[in-house]
This record gives C-alpha cells, structure tokens and sequence, in this order.
C-alpha cells in the first residue's frame, strides 16, 4: 500500500459521502445541483494506469446513481471524463504537462480553471442529457448544465483551497 | 476498449431506467444508502417537526369527527359495531421519508422499512393531504417510491362526484402540479373541483385526494381535456407517510392473467 493509493481512496469515499451528503442537498432555484465529486476523477495522479481511473471512474458514477436511482446516468459521464481528461489536461496545460509532473493544483491559475471548467461542463452536459432523455427540454438541459457547472466550478475550487490550507 | 464496454454498460442501465415498467439495477434501497439517509434525515427531521406535528393533529381531528359520525364505531372507546360487517380489504403501514427528490424527471423517494416489515413492490404511499407514490424496489430494511412527480408514473384517477375516470401523469415541469388526461369533453369541470383516485386502480382505494382543478386545456383534435391539477401536497415538504397494501392484489392479478390466458 503506497500513499497515492490512500489518498485515492481516501478522496474516492469521502468526495462521495460529501456529495450525498451535503451537495445532492443543494437545490438553488429549484433545479440547480452541484456535483463536485467528479473532483475525484480530475485529480487522479497522472503518471498512474489509465484503466484504473476509467474503472474506478464507473464505480464512483455508479454507486452515485445507485444512491439517486439514476440508472447509469452518472456512471455514463463520469467514465467519459476519465476517457476524455488526457485530452482537457494538453488542451489547457499545454502538450507538455506529463514532463512537468506538476501538481495540476499548485496554484489557481487560468490553465487550471480552463483544465476545471472544460471537464466540468463536459460531464454535466453528458449527465443533464442522459437525465433528462427528452429533446423536448434542450433548452432546460443546456440551462442546467450551464448554471451547475458554475456551482460546481465554484465548490471545487473551494475543496481544493480548503485541502491546499489544510496541508499548510 | 474498458471505456467503451463500460460507457456501453452504463448507457445500458440509463436506457432501462428511462423504460416504462423497469426498475434500476442499481437503487437507493439498500442497506449503505438505507443507512446514510435515514442518519442524515434523523438531523433535518428536527427542522420540521412543527409542520409535521400540526398536520398530524389535523388529521387526527379530521378522523375523530368522522369516526363519531360514523355507525361504525358506537362508543367513545371506539367499540366496533357487532351489527357491521367490516371488510379488511386495505391493509395501512405507518412509516417516513429519508430521502425526498422532486427536481428531477424521475423523482424517487426512499423510504424506512421494508421486506422486513411487510413492505412489497406496488402498494401505494399517500399521507393525510393525498397521494405520494408507488413503491418500487424493496430491500429488507428500505424501499424506493416512485413518485408522483415522476414522467413514468401512472395513476388512475377522476373527478370527484362523478364517473368520469382518466389518468394523473407528470409533464416533469413544475412540483406542484400533474396533469390528468383522457378525461372526456363531456365532462362538467369547474375550477376548483377536487381529483381523486379512481375506483379501477388495484394500488389504490377509491377517493383518495390527489389535487384541485386548476386550468383545463382543451385540445381541438382529441375529445379529451387535459387538465392541470394544483396537488393537495407540498412535494417539496413531506415527513411521515402510510402504505395501502391492498390485500386481494393477489387475487385481482391471478385472475386477470387466466383471463388473458383464455383468450
């Protein structure tokens, strides 16, 4: 047992509690939820196994779904952020971001917002679509997405200085 | 390769969720999930323990009136009437909500108590203003509700005073109001006049209150209205509940199939 893996599964169990918890809880005007778990997936170490994260990734989605009787819905966009991340981490850290082995959050900066937001926007617009399942309400899924995105960007941001000032 | 086998898999699972008549392979009536809500709702239960008190006394009011105007009961001590045959045809469970949902399309409620406690699938949830839902999946110590407020939920209803029967479905827009269709133009509707649930639906008893008249849409190519119902209950607000078993379900349900079979 290494630490990383501690700390994943540390962050896997309680990123979900926190989520049932307290954020499935949110409701902002009737319709606004936010799903800052999915922090879990962006901050999987990235020097490890691909599979594991696309793996661990399901389980995470889908135990959420067993918890909101969602079917697969979570399960769904949580494996495609796992599947996708490689992609948003060169798109916002540049194509040189597995050299630096950086810690992606050393410090809030526009690379990590953008690498945040794009992900964030990308799973709740997959999760809202396969939720609601009804092209009738394009509208409301796209409004959805847009307005729970910016809540969860918001917690987000909030764990990660909490974590950060925690260490200190 | 893994992240198309289990991208298909989930997709497999929201699509079977969505089915009409299919439950979730994975739900919230299970013991981990069980256990989480009900500590949480134990916490948030204080917050409205007045409301909830207030609306039981009310309904406790509401009864003794009508067990002393009845010829049921004939003393104070509620002694049944020997004269009176009463059939048992509804068994009624007392349990509460740990888990309400109402922002959703699919709105499920998980509920406290389950196999253990005589719980099945399909008995109907309602509380003193009205109807809740139907129960769906059942674990040994919780079960899941599918609410009223869910876009595959059917529920037999009419308007009361009347025989006109159609059915209450959720457009999955606004928590307070569900739409009743197939009613006949025919119909004298005002606003105002009270839905309750039908006499042909084997979840429910006859007449129990779902909601008030609030607009009715006539469409020009059908002969039916649509109507939207203000529900009696606040979706939003609900605590305790009751659980109608019906107790000739089985009966009902052996004979309809050896009827279909005959054919």
């Amino acid at each position: 047992m290494n630490s990383t893996l501690i700390i994943n599964i540390f962050r896997f169990v309680s990123l979900l509690l926190l989520q049932v918890v307290l954020f499935d809880n949110i409701d902002l005007f009737g319709f606004v939820t936010p799903y800052p778990y999915i922090l879990f997936i962006l901050l999987y170490p990235l020097n490890s196994n691909r599979s594991g994260l696309i793996l661990a990734s399901f389980f995470l989605g889908l135990i959420l779904d067993g918890f909101n009787n969602s079917g697969g819905v979570q399960a769904a966009a949580c494996v495609s952020l796992a599947y996708f991340r490689e992609s948003f981490l060169k798109f916002s850290f540049g194509i040189s971001y597995e050299y630096h082995m950086m810690k992606i959050t050393d410090k809030i900066s526009t690379e990590l917002l953008t690498y945040l937001g794009i992900s964030i926007l990308f799973h709740h617009l997959i999760f809202y679509s396969l939720e609601i399942f009804n092209l009738q309400f394009t509208l409301e899924i796209l409004l959805r997405t847009v307005l729970s995105s910016a809540l969860t960007l918001i917690f987000i941001i909030i764990l990660i200085f909490l974590t950060k000032t925690a260490k200190k | 390769m893994l992240f198309l086998l289990l991208l298909v898999i989930s997709l497999y699972m929201t699509i079977q969720s969505h089915a009409f008549h299919k439950s979730q392979f994975v739900n919230s009536a299970n013991v981990v999930s069980g256990t989480i809500y009900e500590e949480t709702n134990n916490l948030k239960e204080y917050l409205h323990l007045k409301s909830e008190n207030e609306m039981l006394a009310k309904e406790n009011a509401r009864l003794k009136q009508t067990l002393y105007n009845s010829e049921i009961i004939i003393d104070s001590a509620f002694k049944v009437n020997p004269q009176l045959r009463i059939a048992t045809d509804y068994n009624v469970f007392q349990t509460k909500i740990i888990r309400n949902n109402y922002n959703k399309k699919e709105n499920y409620l998980t509920i406290k108590g389950g196999a253990k406690n005589g719980f099945t699938k399909d008995m109907g949830v309602i509380n003193s203003r009205g109807v809740i839902g139907i129960v769906e999946n059942v674990s040994n110590h919780y079960a899941t509700v599918q609410s009223i407020l869910n876009s595959k939920t059917r529920i037999d209803a009419k308007v009361s005073n009347s025989n006109h029967f159609g059915t209450i479905v959720w457009d999955g827009k606004n928590a307070g109001f569900v739409q009743l269709i197939d009613i006949p133009k025919l119909a004298k509707l005002h606003k105002g006049d009270s839905i309750v649930t039908g006499g042909e639906s084997t979840i429910f008893p006859e007449n129990i209150p779902i909601g008030v008249v609030d607009k009715v849409y006539a469409s020009k190519t059908s002969n039916f209205y649509t109507i939207s119902v203000r529900l009696f209950n606040d979706m939003t607000n609900i605590g305790s509940i009751y659980l109608i078993e019906n107790v000739n379900l089985q009966e009902i349900k052996q004979l309809e199939e050896a009827t279909l079979n005959d054919e």
